[in-house]
């Protein structure tokens, strides 16, 4: 045995997620809970192990799945990148489900509590397989894993609204899912293997013999379909729905986790299985960089005319997810580092505001318009507090997460060295930070303005509407300043200062990363 | 004003069936008045809904269809171009056959199945195995989620409104032909899936279709001899056990593998002689386990879509039978209100 046992670590996070998930059907909804948070912890020290084991070791590892060496069987692989994102995801993931578990409580019919914790091992599972994997089949089960999970979790709160966006988000799952799969045999009839290290080889081969279009071809289906999965520009709008209806934890988890796996992914395999020096060649990258910049711009145009908060930070989403397209089709080496530092302030700010926006509509007469949300940070301070940190944070004031991508992204594009992605870049990104100043100051003026909410509200409610039945109904849990908000809140904002403040380190590790990646 | 409505609710942010997707307005109504609700807000919908709709088809029709033809003429080239420059499968692609060449040739002295496919999918790519079979888990819990009965979602006012009953759908203790021929069936068709499960290794067949088998049979012989009969030997509880068992079995037994295997170390797994019952290493036991969340998972989604719960333990017989008769009572009801509909309709008429 000996140090080198933490070589297993990752196969473990993703089997003992597996058999968690089963163990959670057996369990009553408390435990369930209970058990989940200890076996999420127990992940995150497990990550962190192999963090430490990879950039000691200086050098990634691969871990045959059986008895069958690569190109046969099914492999994993574990560098400074995957650890490090494994690490961030399955901490966001804690602190989402902690802090929306008041909600839960409300939003989950009881029996079924355990079964949402289900599938949140499940999700947890393919998280963990899509961040390891070194095989593009693979990547594919573990998507559909997720991609069902997500839709569990966003149709547990068993309202017709959560179930109709339920259905629309899950159609275009199966939209991207299948042309993802599409994607995936095109590449591997191309190249007869499914294992990314050999599927590079035959790739490089292809293209020597000049069958580059046929490539193109491929990734671009591939690209499409979990562009669709992402969120990129002319696909967003099942975000506001999406998002906005889910429970908080939900909400948190989809938008902060879920999406980010699948443009994951989709960088794993133009790094791994394309080549990044096939894939600069292809003109996926700038139409990746336009849609980004689209995107930027009229994911904040929504959020504007946005008249629920809700709503405003679902598209911001679109907006951000527009900022990482962008740095994926920018290119050059801070390019791509870039683009996954703003994938972890994303979801470090993301999953904060979606657990913080419903405790600001909750002191509101449940409400989420902004004319009855004014004056709520002032009923409910810890919520107010925070929501303003992450809204800095989006806005990209210095000191937090946000500013620090913007300044990354703007560096990167200087470093391109191409004229046309320097303005490009520029433009895009002062227009989009004025456009995110002007929705997200203006509802933070609004939520200190004291003004008439919480008085009559006619709008569409989210929590109360549903209990109303007598007969049915049971007492509202209180949700009230908690350590099950307070603490995953901090810790949160936390991760968001220590990106803001020292990114430096976060960017050494995703350079690290990213030499051992290829 | 139409319009502005209209892309409300393709923003999701209203929805016109909201009332009946909803479908808990009025619960401490009488039966009568909730079935009223029901059908009056169902109509104003549909109604308000085409209407909508139909002012708008012109306008975003026109983009809609033009969009959607222009994607797929522009996939269909792709897939055109691409299906006319792919190499022929076989020999003429070397890159394409190295691995599947291993996987004949070898593939029964490394797995010891005689079944090729059985040995790829449960040893060579046993991991992507491994996550299709909590694939179809996940879809079974999703849809537990959605249709299994709870709280809030009850028998509600539109199955009650539709009549809805099991008997309705299956007046099983009438039909004796179908109750015959389902007892004379059900078995065969159950031992045939257990011939298939058991011989996933040396003959085509295996975990998912033998399951599938099994899941079948026992579709046939609870919508042929009525749920009571499956609930006397299936109840939550074995349901749970199983899909528990079979699933953390083919984890551990599967991750046990992959430990020994990535470490070098021996698994003390005997091969068998290739083409005896018992042979081919780990792939029978996970054939039955896979087998079993398969056929756990059809039966489960027919039970979930026809009744709301998977199994009930006991007491739930006098329930179903309750509820059998208040549908009953409820439809005499319903035809009373149906003949006042004229009057139902007034607030709609004021709207349009």
């Amino acid at each position: 045995m000996g140090i080198d046992f933490i070589r297993n670590f990752p196969l473990f996070t993703i089997v003992l997620s597996l058999f968690s998930s089963v163990l959670c059907m057996m369990l009553d909804g408390r435990r369930a809970k209970r058990y989940t948070v200890c076996y999420e912890c127990f992940l995150i020290a497990l990550s962190c192990a192999v963090l430490w084991y990879v950039s000691e070791t200086g050098e990634a590892f691969t871990y045959v799945m059986g008895e069958f060496p690569a190109p046969w069987g099914n492999e994993i692989r574990a560098g400074v990148l995957e650890a490090l994102f494994a690490v961030m995801f399955l901490t966001i993931l804690l602190c989402s489900v902690l802090g929306g578990w008041r909600f839960l409580l409300i939003d989950v019919e009881h029996s079924k509590i355990n079964l949402y914790f289900t599938l949140i091992n499940l999700l947890t599972a393919a998280l963990m397989a899509l961040i390891w994997t070194n095989d593009i089949f693979t990547g594919y089960v573990f998507l559909e894993i997720l991609t069902l999970s997500s839709c569990g979790i966003l149709i547990v709160r068993e309202i017709g609204r959560t179930t109709l966006a339920a259905v629309r988000y899950m159609v275009l799952n199966l939209l991207g899912s299948g042309l993802f799969l599409l994607g995936v045999v095109l590449l591997y009839s191309l190249t007869g293997h499914l294992l990314m290290v050999p599927m590079r080889a035959a790739v490089a081969e292809i293209v020597a013999e000049g069958g580059v279009i046929t490539i193109t071809f491929s990734l671009a289906v591939l690209t499409i379909g979990l562009g669709i999965k992402s969120g990129l520009f002319p696909f967003y709008f099942w975000m506001p729905d999406t998002y906005g209806t889910a429970t908080p934890a939900s909400a948190a988890i989809l938008s902060a986790l879920v999406s980010k796996a699948y443009i994951l992914l989709l960088f794993k395999i133009y790094w791994r299985v394309i080549g990044m020096e096939v894939f600069e060649q292809l003109p996926i990258r700038y139409l990746l960089f336009g849609l980004g910049i689209l995107g930027m711009v009229f994911g904040s145009v929504s959020a504007i005319r946005a008249n629920n908060i809700h709503h405003m930070v679902a598209f911001s989403s679109a907006a951000q997810t527009g900022y990482i397209y962008m740095g994926l089709g920018m290119g050059g080496p801070l390019g791509y580092v870039t683009a996954l530092f703003q994938v972890l302030a994303h979801a470090v700010t993301k999953s904060l505001l979606f657990l913080t926006t419903p405790r600001l509509a909750r002191v509101s007469g449940d409400s989420l318009l902004f004319q009855n949300l004014e004056g709520s940070a002032i009923r409910d301070k810890s919520a107010g507090i925070f929501f303003t940190l992450c809204s800095f944070s989006m806005v990209g004031i210095p000191i937090f997460a946000g500013f620090s991508a913007k300044l990354l992204f703007a560096v990167a594009a200087v470093e391109t060295g191409n004229l046309g992605v320097l303005f490009a870049t520029m433009l895009a990104l002062a227009v989009s930070s004025v456009l995110n100043a002007l929705y997200f100051i203006r509802t933070v003026i609004r939520v200190y303005t004291a003004g008439r909410g919480g008085a009559d509200i006619s709008a569409p409610r989210i929590y109360a509407e549903e209990h109303n039945d007598a007969d049915t109904a049971e007492p509202v849990p209180d949700t009230g300043s908690r350590l099950s908000y307070w603490v995953p809140a901090l810790i949160l904002t936390g991760m968001n200062l220590f990106l803001g403040l020292f990114s430096w380190v976060t960017v050494d590790f995703i350079r690290r990363g990213l030499a051992m990646f290829a | 004003m139409n319009s502005k409505r209209f892309r409300r609710w393709l923003d999701g942010e209203t929805d016109v069936m909201e009332h009946i997707l909803d479908g808990k307005r009025g619960h401490d109504l009488p039966r009568q008045d909730q079935r009223r609700l029901q059908r009056e807000a169902e109509e104003v919908a549909v109604v308000r809904m085409g209407r909508v709709i139909h002012s708008e088809r012109r306008l975003f029709s026109a983009w809609y269809r033009v969009a959607a033809v222009l994607c797929c003429l522009a996939l269909m080239a792709v897939f055109l171009y691409m299906v006319a420059h792919i190499t022929r499968y076989g020999a003429e692609n070397p890159r394409a056959t190295e691995i599947t060449e291993r996987y004949v040739e070898h593939g029964l002295e490394e797995t010891g199945a005689v079944n090729i496919v059985a040995g790829m999918i449960l040893d060579y790519r046993a991991f992507d195995t491994l996550g299709e079979s909590h694939v179809l888990f996940t879809a079974l819990v999703c849809v537990m989620i959605l249709l299994r009965r709870d709280q809030k979602n009850m028998r509600t006012a539109y199955e009650d409104y539709y009549r809805i009953s099991e008997e309705d759908y299956f007046p099983t203790d009438r039909d004796q032909i179908a109750r015959r021929v389902g007892g004379v069936l059900t078995p065969c068709i159950l031992l045939f899936g257990i011939y298939i499960l058991l011989n996933g290794q040396i003959s085509p067949g295996g975990g998912f279709s033998g399951g599938a088998v099994l899941g079948a049979g026992l579709v046939i012989f609870a919508s042929t001899r009525g749920d009571s009969a499956v609930d006397r030997f299936l109840t939550k509880r074995v349901f749970h056990w199983a899909a528990f068992c079979a699933l953390s079995f083919y984890s551990f037994a599967k991750g046990y593998v992959f430990f020994t295997g990535a470490n070098g170390l021996e698994n003390h797994i005997p091969k068998g002689v290739p083409g005896a019952i018992l042979s081919g290493g780990l792939i029978l036991p996970l054939d039955i386990a896979v087998g079993l969340v398969v056929a756990c998972t059809m039966f489960g989604f027919y039970s979930l879509f026809r009744r709301g719960t998977i199994a009930e333990d006991g007491a739930a017989h006098t329930a179903a039978g309750n509820g059998t008769a208040g549908s009953a009572a409820g439809g005499t009801a319903t035809d009373t209100v149906t003949e006042g509909g004229a009057a139902d309709n007034t607030p709609d008429k004021e709207e349009s």
